[in-house]
């Protein structure tokens, strides 16, 4: 089998918070070590490596995965949003804004995660109370905060985002 | 952590998947939501030669009625089955267990082919299809078949799928509102189930399937045998474990499980759904 393997490469193409790029890469490398190390957008932690902890969590047409867990050559074509491209010229996302307000973040590491989850679970109308955002978030681990910030912090967004739309 | 390295094809079609399943054998592994094979990879437990993606397969992602039953296409994912309100009238058992899947991050990812396929004892799904008497539906080059569930599971993450097949489908039997109870009992909610028992009732009984009670999902056959019989509920969930042979690990001795396997049954014979 060495003979398919070698010098295998492959180009994957890929839209990355609105930006087209285009990386030639070997097909076992991961989409977070993909947007870390080629990319540099190093907003996107990582934590476990385990699909366990949430830190890589980012946004793959709009929902949330984890990407230690997902390959960059199954995103060829597809739009990543990682917590750089959350912002907008006006400052702030509401979620961003509201994890300030809030204080739903001490030492910061899960914060990037945490937001992106937030940003997909609001967006699929799953913020409806505390009980469901606990449920929601519970794929993202926070070894600082006891979580009451962070869930205060994404239903007040939630609030935020539905007047906005209102 | 990264997987060995392995050469990349993506497949644009089922036949097309076929045809590189049967260039390449026993080397190449399918690859759909990849979150029980990238991590067993990462670990090095498995290191595929080939893998064949399915993500660009389209027309595998569905959830229609067709006559009596609804038709799940391989690569729906857990969060489609999750929020289809159709499936939530049709078959709420199997919708309910694709909402205690992981978390969110997963079920975006997920496929119900890659669950059932994958055959693990301790996936919840199984156990859903299990109790609902489903169908696996799988294409090979000699065309398709139908397995039923209880011939697909043959041992630990061993299943009846030929190694040039594709799973394509699975169905299930409406169930409407006829009653239904799942239960997943773990330490953590984002843990797998330390044990699982998924309920449904039907025609002068009930199906019953077991979560992490044995090498693969498993048939309360005797429970079922004593619902058929009308026993009382409570004698019932005294045979949950009759047919199981359940491990002992860090999480719990089989004693535990088997006394876990007898008090979620009761719970799911009551119509519980554990969240
Ligand atoms: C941290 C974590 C927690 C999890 N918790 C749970 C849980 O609580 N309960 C639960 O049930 N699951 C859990 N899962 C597993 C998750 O549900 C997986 O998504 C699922 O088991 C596999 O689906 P997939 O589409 O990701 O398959 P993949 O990982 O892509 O594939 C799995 C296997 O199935 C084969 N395969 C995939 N599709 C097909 C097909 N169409 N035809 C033939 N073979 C195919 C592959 O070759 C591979 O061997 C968890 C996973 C992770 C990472
Ligand atoms: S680094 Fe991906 S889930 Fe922890
Ligand atoms: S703020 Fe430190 S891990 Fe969450």
């Amino acid at each position: 089998m060495t003979d398919v393997l070698a010098g295998h490469t492959v180009t994957v193409s890929l839209t990355v918070n609105g930006t087209a790029h285009e990386v030639e890469i070997e097909p076992r490398e991961l989409l977070v070590t993909v947007l870390r190390e080629r990319l540099r957008l190093t907003g996107t932690n990582i934590g476990c490596e385990t699909t366990s902890c949430g830190a890589c969590t980012v946004l793959l047409d709009g929902r949330s995965v984890k990407s230690c867990t997902v390959l960059a050559v199954q995103v060829h074509g597809r739009d990543i949003t990682t917590i750089e491209g959350l912002a907008g010229p006006d400052g702030l996302h509401p979620v961003q804004e509201a994890f300030r307000r809030c204080h739903g973040l001490q030492c910061g590491f899960c914060t990037p995660g945490m937001v992106m989850a937030a940003v997909s679970l609001i967006d699929e109308g799953r913020a409806t109370d505390e009980k469901s955002v606990r449920l929601a978030l519970k794929g993202n681990l926070c070894r600082c905060t006891g979580y009451h910030n962070i869930v205060q912090s994404v239903l007040s967004a939630a609030e935020v985002m539905k007047e906005a739309d209102a | 952590m990264i997987p060995a390295a392995f050469a990349y094809r993506r497949a644009e079609s089922v036949a097309e998947a076929i045809e590189l399943l049967a260039e390449y054998g026993d080397e190449a592994k399918l690859l759909a939501g990849g979150h029980s094979l990238l991590p067993i990879m990462k670990f090095r437990l498995a290191a595929p030669s080939v893998v064949i993606d399915l993500g660009g397969v389209g027309g595998l992602d569905y959830i229609r009625a067709d006559g009596d039953e609804i038709a799940i296409g391989a690569l729906t994912r857990h969060v489609d089955l999750e929020t289809s309100a159709e499936l939530g009238a049709a078959v709420p058992l199997l919708r309910h267990a694709a909402s205690v899947v992981g978390d969110c991050q997963i079920r975006h990812r997920g496929t119900i082919g890659g669950s059932v396929a994958h055959g693990d004892p301790a996936a919840d799904l199984p156990s859903a299809l299990m109790a609902l008497r489903g169908t696996v539906v799988v294409e090979g080059p000699s065309g398709r078949r139908e397995i039923p569930i209880d011939d697909f599971y043959l041992g630990f993450l061993e299943t009846a799928l030929g190694p040039d097949e594709v799973l394509v489908e699975v169905r299930v039997p409406r169930r409407g509102d006829r009653p239904w109870g799942f239960q997943k009992f773990r330490r953590r909610s984002i843990d797998w189930a330390i044990v699982g028992v998924a309920y449904q009732s039907e025609d002068g009984g009930g199906g019953i399937g077991l979560v992490n009670m044995g090498p693969t999902t498993l048939r309360a056959a005797t429970a079922e045998a004593a619902l058929r019989g009308a026993a009382a509920p409570d004698d019932v969930a005294q045979l949950a474990d009759a047919d199981a042979d359940p491990i002992g690990d860090a999480s719990a001795t089989p004693e535990y499980r088997r006394h876990l396997a007898r008090v979620l049954l009761a719970r799911a014979l009551a119509g519980g759904a554990s969240t």
